[in-house]
């Protein structure tokens, strides 16, 4: 589904990204782990087209993305808090998702009902704008507004980070079910190295922006995971 | 010793902005209008004593310059709130760090006093001072009428300070500033208190009685305790989270779903514009915009000048188009990585602003028929005008958008932010109004004002005409500049 070769990014000197080769197959559970600085959150802007590569591509479903933009009907993102817009109500903020992503209200409210659990009724009729919802909460609505339009690629940055225990367990439930279930390529980064390996059929470890393992999810791995990052 | 440190935090705040860098020229000119204003001053410094004496050789040019003291300060107290852009610090960091409230507080208020508007009025006041010396003016005396004068300019720059925090709290942003000053100017002309008389007397006896000087210095050290009070009390966290609780009053808009594809950016667009204090600043804008017409029309000096009629037709009409069009794409900075990445067709983006300004203009116009009251000119220059604002000039500032790069925080409400409106964004401006105004000057001097408001109006159907080709050109140009407007727009100002 997405095919990224001899991808480089470069700021100035400085190289912060550099895959010779990354295949992630349709309806796989892609974990991506690093420390600070290890180049997650520049590949998923390349992947994005929020930045431009320095050299290389990346296909997404063999469109290249910084070529065509035929790849934004079927791949959705929430990167971070950026992605909200502040002043709408988390209802309107989906209905506006939705409307970009050929979604009727009826569609928008029949997957929201899906979602009840997962809000803990702290998002919907609040009678609030997004900008004076927690952080946590707002991270919900942009998690949500990424599964808006039955994507075939979700791209998430840190869903975990922020969240509280209780919607961590039902965020790894939703992930799961999507990628088993629904065939959807589902691209994680996190620094929790738990979650990960609970969600994702493969992690790969980025460092100084460098693919430095990539495994298939067993049952050693998280332990291998943290031999790794205890060095 | 900290002080060092808050200049060096300024410092680089402000030339390690991506504004900066990639806008020297716009600084260099606003450099040229400074020296601009400082010969004007020093001209009028070095003049305005010869002057006199040969105009009103039986008067005393000080107490001529006395008289009109009022008319200086409250034209000084307009031009500030307009011009002057309020010291402003990113506070936050620097509470939980062992720095005293009541320092980071005399920081900001020791700066303003040191802004270029103080210093204005120096290069008039020290030549207009000598000149009197040199004339046998006592030089005590006059010493300390240019002391007076300074603490004077000191007063309004504190006043300003509190003129506008209360305009900053307030919806009608340009309220407070109206009212003060209207009332003023009222109460001096129908002298219910004379003003003008108050402050020459005043500075009369000062200049008199050199002890008298403690009076204004007493009003400055009150006026700077007020804002001390005022800013530090701001200065807690929580004084900005307050007004949390705001109740949300939705609306569908279901009625902008006649405009098709546009729908979801233009219901957008009008919450943006509702629920954002910044912007719906701009449609207040909007009812001193149309009564600007008033300034002139009633005036008979302008009665003859019809080349002046297009130009207030096009402010008139194109106030909102002006105001709200500057700061596109700004306005959606805040989320224009998620603009970016979700499957939008920008040209349905940029029709929604194309659209909005458009509906402005014709409501505009329609309200300021009443104008016809001064005349059928003005209604055709309007007309014309409007025409023009419709065909030319929204296409030229949704180009200019694609060159905009400073982020704007919509959610911001911390302390020490006042988002005002600083000369760099009313010099984007003037092409927007010089042009017209200079073509329609030109065309009425060569040949008739019927001419110069039909070429005026066929420029505007030309646009209006080839609006789909031009609107794909202006696409372009945003899809061009695509990545380089995400990262200024991702960067805090």
């Amino acid at each position: 589904m997405i095919v990224t070769s001899d991808l480089t990014k470069t700021y100035s000197d400085k190289t912060v990204l550099k895959i010779q080769s990354l295949d992630i197959p349709k309806g796989q559970s892609f974990g991506l782990v690093g420390n600070n600085g290890a180049g997650k959150t520049t590949y998923f802007s390349l992947l994005l087209d929020l930045i431009k590569p320095t050299t290389g591509t990346i296909k997404n479903n063999n469109i290249q993305v910084d070529e065509s933009e035929d790849w934004k009907p079927f791949t959705s993102a929430f990167i971070d808090e950026s992605f909200l817009i502040g002043y709408l109500t988390p209802e309107e903020y989906f209905y506006f998702i939705g409307d970009l992503r050929g979604q009727n209200k009826a569609d928008i409210d029949t997957l929201l009902s899906q979602f009840e659990d997962f809000f803990h009724g702290e998002i919907l009729n609040q009678k609030k704008y997004l900008r004076d919802l927690s952080k946590g909460n707002q991270k919900k609505v942009g998690i949500v507004a990424a599964l808006i339009g039955n994507p075939e690629v979700i791209i998430l940055d840190e869903p975990f980070a922020n969240l509280d225990p209780t919607t961590q367990i039902r965020l790894k439930a939703i992930i799961k079910d999507l990628a088993e279930k629904h065939g959807v390529t589902i691209l994680i980064s996190s620094h929790d190295l738990l979650h990960v390996t609970d969600v994702c059929e493969r992690i790969v470890v980025l460092d100084k922006g460098e693919i430095i393992k990539d495994l298939t999810t067993g049952g050693a791995t998280l332990k291998e995971l943290e031999a790794h990052f205890t060095q | 010793m900290k002080l060092k440190h808050f200049f060096n935090l300024e410092w680089k705040q402000y030339f390690r902005s991506s504004y900066w860098q990639k806008s020297i020229a716009l600084n260099i000119l606003l450099i040229f209008v400074a020296l601009y204003f400082i010969a004007i001053f020093l001209f009028l410094g070095i003049a305005l004593y010869p002057i006199l004496k040969e105009q009103l050789p039986n008067q005393d040019p000080l107490n001529i310059v006395n008289g009109f003291l009022f008319y200086w300060v409250l034209v000084d107290i307009l031009m500030r709130f307009f011009f002057q852009k309020l010291p402003v610090m990113t506070v936050k960091p620097l509470l939980t760090l062992p720095v005293k409230r009541s320092k980071i507080v005399h920081y900001v208020l020791g700066k303003s006093a040191l802004s270029f508007f103080n210093f204005l009025p120096l290069f008039a006041i020290i030549p207009f001072g000598v000149t009197l010396m040199n004339n046998d003016y006592p030089i005590s005396s006059v010493l300390i009428w240019m002391l007076s004068l300074l603490i004077i300019t000191l007063i309004i720059n504190f006043l300003n300070f509190i003129i506008e925090s209360l305009s900053s709290q307030t919806e009608l942003s340009f309220l407070p500033i109206i009212v003060f000053a209207g009332g003023l100017f009222a109460l001096n002309y129908f002298n219910v208190v004379s003003f003008t008389s108050l402050i020459s007397n005043g500075i009369s006896s000062i200049y008199n009685n050199p002890i008298l000087v403690i009076v204004p210095l007493i009003i400055l050290i009150g006026l700077y305790m007020v804002n001390f009070k005022n800013l530090k009390k701001q200065l807690y966290l929580d004084s900005s989270l307050k007004s949390k609780a705001e109740e949300v009053k939705t609306s569908d808009l279901a009625w902008t779903r006649k405009f098709g594809n546009v729908a979801p950016f233009l219901q957008l667009d009008l919450r943006l514009i509702w629920r954002n204090k910044r912007p719906r600043s701009s449609v207040f804008i909007l009812i001193i915009g149309l009564l600007y017409g008033l300034f002139f029309y009633p005036n008979p000096t302008y009665q003859d000048k019809p080349w002046f009629f297009a130009f207030i037709g096009i402010f008139v009409t194109g106030i909102f188009l002006i105001n709200f069009g500057q700061f596109i794409p700004a306005w959606d900075s805040g989320y224009y990585k998620m603009l970016m990445s979700q499957n939008i067709k920008y040209k349905e983006y940029l029709k929604s602003k194309f659209t909005l300004m458009t509906a402005s203009v014709v409501i505009l116009f329609i309200l300021s028929i009443p104008y016809v009251y001064f005349g059928w000119k003005i209604l055709l220059a309007h007309f014309a005008a409007a025409i023009y604002n419709i065909g030319v000039n929204t296409h030229v500032i949704l180009l200019g958008g694609s060159y905009n790069r400073k982020k704007i925080n919509l959610n911001q409400r911390a302390a020490f932010n006042y988002q005002g409106t600083g000369a760099v964004q009313w010099l984007i401006g003037i092409p927007l109004l010089l042009i017209p105004l200079g073509l329609f000057g030109l065309l009425y001097a060569i040949s008739s004002f019927e001419i110069a408001c039909l070429v005026l109006a066929i420029l505007g159907v030309i646009g209006i005409v080839f609006h789909q080709k031009l609107m794909k050109l202006i696409t372009q140009k945003y899809l061009d500049s695509k990545y380089k407007m995400i990262d200024a727009f991702s960067q805090e100002t």
